[in-house]
This record gives structure tokens, sequence and C-alpha cells, in this order.
């Protein structure tokens, strides 16, 4: 019974610290690429606009939740949990340290993936629901184009979970250790740009932002929602960029490891770090890659997005996934000792 | 060709762009914090409208109409007749500020420099009808505001 209870507890700190990540990370999206533009970004409520996501939160949280009239009542209201409700579940599997996860599980690859494809329910269902020509569009054009993606991401994962012999994610980490060059960035830098493009087309975030191209189709799957349930799609969407650059960290930039593992200078000198700050620090350089992206790159045409996702990265991810079968099989040192 | 195919898979012009984005996160901010901060504004900045005064308080309009026909937008109405002292002056002025279109042609106009555009660009209209100015308004923000305005003036007058 008390161990529900704990599990209960670290479920409710976990909603609440993912959600002030998202709003930090909202009002950093805003400075960052203000800053990119020149530009200051918000600086009017709070010191230095702090208090502006806080703002934005309230005003939607007191909007109205309009309902067109046509649409379908009970999915076009059950759709935006059906698109927050994975990106939360998903992050039950994250480790934070060797063995610190809500469920430490031996498949958590696997759960993670199909958590992450899940979440196209959601956009598909709202798109589909509220009965409006650019929302079909939206969730159309999103549901293409997360199948598309999610084979190249899957050809990804496959490379590290070949490399680690593991789907545990606790195990993955702790087969990179040894310092920068044993994390698997390295051998595997094809996978991890395809995983990493990849993870951007699929959270639809920019530059593969068709789904939601305002200048044609308004605002996509999401053009009939406002207020709280306008915020819930919002918050899974970050929700998931998060979960997708933690994951990148886990997978390719070796977790909570030290990246100056094995120089001993610097490695007694650091210490006293604990591990959690480098799994935060790797992923908040993840996430800033994000708003990076989002500043430079112009939007993908709709068909230039699908052939770089059919006729380019998968062909990639076969033939390293080929490579890399060769260079376990002869345990190309330091890698693939084991 | 082929360094075009290699140069496609190491992501190169996007690296390029990333670059220039990241050299522009730590350049200076050309943002102007508006109320706290403003742009300047030259001498012959065209903003709101004013009627001046000559400095012994007699108002400097003869009613001469000039401006009532260069106007462009036909926004300024004046009725005239003469005073007791028999000199000529308006006996109404009248500016609509949503038909003008701040040319300036009724301040060239102007043989005396009565009606001018100040540099004031800040003002609004809370209720309809708000927006048509008469003569005691324009005079009065020529009273606050003419030192600004005759300063403008000299300032502008050897490029004339």
């Amino acid at each position: 019974m008390l161990e529900y209870f704990t599990t209960a507890w670290h479920i409710a700190f976990m909603i609440v610290a993912l959600i002030v990540t998202v709003i930090l990370y909202t009002y950093s999206e805003r400075k960052v690429i203000g800053f990119m533009q020149d530009r200051i970004g918000p600086n009017r409520v709070g010191p230095i606009g702090l208090l502006q996501p806080v703002a934005d939160v309230l005003k939607l949280l007191l909007k109205e939740v309009i309902r067109p009239s046509h649409a379908n009542r009970y999915l076009f209201l059950t759709a935006p949990l059906l698109s927050l409700v994975p990106c939360l579940a998903a992050w039950a599997v994250m480790p934070f340290a060797p063995h610190i996860a809500i469920a430490d599980i031996n498949v958590g690859l696997l759960f993670l993936f199909a958590m992450t494809s899940l979440g196209v329910y959601g956009v598909i269902l709202s798109g589909w629901s509220s009965n409006s020509k650019y929302a079909l569009l939206g969730a159309m054009r999103s549901a293409a184009q997360i199948v598309a993606y999610e084979i190249p991401m899957g050809f990804a994962l496959l490379g590290v979970l070949m490399a680690s012999q593991s789907m545990n994610l606790t195990t993955i980490v702790l087969k990179q250790q040894g310092g920068i060059s044993h994390w698997y960035w390295l051998p595997l830098l094809p996978l991890l740009l395809i995983y990493w493009i990849s993870a951007v087309a699929e959270t639809n975030r920019s530059p593969f932002d068709v789904v939601e191209g305002e200048s044609e189709i308004v605002a996509g799957f999401h053009v009939e929602y406002s207020g709280i349930a306008f915020a819930i799609f919002f918050l899974s969407e970050y929700l998931n960029m998060i979960l997708v650059s933690m994951l990148a960290t886990i997978m390719f930039f070796g977790g909570w490891l030290s990246p100056f593992e094995g120089v001993l200078s610097i490695q007694k000198f650091l210490q006293w770090v604990p591990n959690f700050v480098w799994l935060f620090a790797k992923t908040g350089f993840m996430m800033l890659l994000f708003l990076w992206f989002r500043a430079t790159f112009p939007r993908y045409r709709y068909d230039q997005i699908m052939r770089l996702g059919w006729k380019i990265f998968l062909p990639i991810t076969l033939l390293w996934i080929v490579l890399e079968a060769v260079a376990i099989q002869l345990h190309l040192q330091p890698w693939f000792a084991s | 060709m082929s360094s075009n195919y290699v140069k496609t898979f190491m992501l190169w012009e996007l690296l390029k762009g990333l670059k220039l984005t990241g050299k522009h996160l730590f350049k200076r901010k050309v943002t102007i914090l508006y109320p706290e901060e403003k742009t300047p504004k030259s001498p012959r900045h065209r903003g709101l409208h004013a009627l001046r005064r000559y400095p012994n308080g007699e108002e400097r309009c003869i009613a001469c109409k000039l401006c009532e026909v260069v106007c462009p937008a036909l926004a300024i109405t004046i009725t005239s007749a003469p005073r007791e002292d028999g000199t000529r002056r308006t006996t109404s002025y009248e500016i609509d500020l949503f038909k003008c279109i701040y040319c300036g042609f009724c301040e060239e106009s102007c043989p005396v420099d009565s009606i001018v555009e100040t540099n004031i660009t800040d003002f609004h209209f809370e209720n309809r009808g708000e927006e048509i100015f008469n003569k005691q308004q324009l005079l009065a923000i020529g009273d606050k505001y003419e030192k600004e305005i005759a300063k403008d003036r000299e300032e502008d007058a050897k490029y004339r």
C-alpha cells in the first residue's frame, strides 16, 4: 500500500516538474528566438519578462473552450487528452540516475517508442472531429509525416539497441561508460543525425511544422481549439520536445555520465557534481537546438519532407545498421567490446 | 557534383545558417523600448497641428484661408469675420485629424507661420467627434509647445 503512495507521489512530483519546465521552456523559446533576431523578447511582465508565461497560462485558463457546432463533441474533447497522456506516460521510464526511474522496466525503449507513436492519434482525432477543412488537412499531413519519420527514427533506435544489446534505458547509458569518445554519438553519428532530424519532424517543430503551417492552413489540427483545450495541445507539444531531447541524451550522449570521465585531473575536480546535472545540461542543450533550428531554417515543403523521410533517411539508416552489425561482429573497440 | 553531395550529407549549408543565427544570439540588440526610449525626430517632423501667436499674445492667423485651399484632404474648415478693431480674423478654425494626411502643405502655405505641424506624435481620441480640433484647442497646443515649435523652425530655417 505504501509503495503505491510513494509511486503516486513520484508521479505527481514529475508532472509538476515537467509543467514548470515547459513554462520555462516557452519563455526561453521567446527569449532565445528574440535574441537570435536581434530583439530582446518579452520583458514587461515581471523581472526581465519572467512572469510572461504565467500570464499566458492564466489567459488560456480563463478563456472559454469554444466547441464548433458541427464538431463531434466527445472526440473533440478527448483528442487533447489523447495527445497529452502518452507523452506524460512516456516519462515513466526515463532514468535520471542509475535505476532511478518511476518504472525501471526492461523494455523501456520499446515502451517509449510506443508512447511517442500514440501521440499521433490525438492529432488525427482532433483534426477530424473539429469538422474544419484546415484542421483535417493538418491532421492528414501530420499522420503522413509521423508515419514517414517513425521508420527512420525506429531504425536509428534499433542501432542503439544493437550497440547496447539492451532495451533498458539504464543499461544503455551504462554501456556508454568511459568518456566522450565512448558515447554512441561517435560510432552511430549518421543515426544520431537522422534520429534528431526525425525527432524534430515527429514533434512537428520548425522546419517540419507543415502540420501547423500558419501561412497555408491557419494553425493545422488545433485551429478550432481555444482556452484550456488548446493549452493541452501546446503542453503536449513541448513535453514531446523535452522527451525526445532527453531520449537523444540517453541514447547518444551518455545520459547522466560526466563528459570528463577518463580525464583524471578534471574528473577529480568535478567529483561533487551530482550525475543528474550532466543529464539535465545535455538535455538542455538539445532543447536549445529546437529553438535554434526554429530561428534559423525556413519551413520545408511538404513533398520535400516526404522525400527526405522515405528516400534519404530510410536507405541511410539501413546501410548504417548493416555496417554496425559488421562492426559488432568484429568487436570494434572501444564501443562493441563485448 | 560529387563534392556537392558530400556537402549536402554533411548538412554544410544548414550548419552555416546555424552559425549565423548563433552569432546573432550574442549581438547587441537593436530594440528601442518605446515609452522609455524614443528615436530622435527631425525638426521637420509633421505631427499634431498647432496655431501660433506672436510674442505679444496676438494670434498670427489672418484668415487668408490659403491652408484651407491647399489642403489636399479638405481637412481644414475656416470661417472668418472682421473683429472689433477692424482686422480680419477667423471665427472658427477646425482641422479634422482623421481626414488630415499630415502632408505639411498648410504650414508651407501659411504667410504668417500661424498653422504649424509640431513633432507631437502621441495623441489619441476616446470619443467620436474628438478628432475635430477647433481653434481654441489648436491655440492651446501652440501656447503649450511654443518653445519647441520655435526651436524646430529656427533649426530648419537655414535649409529653406
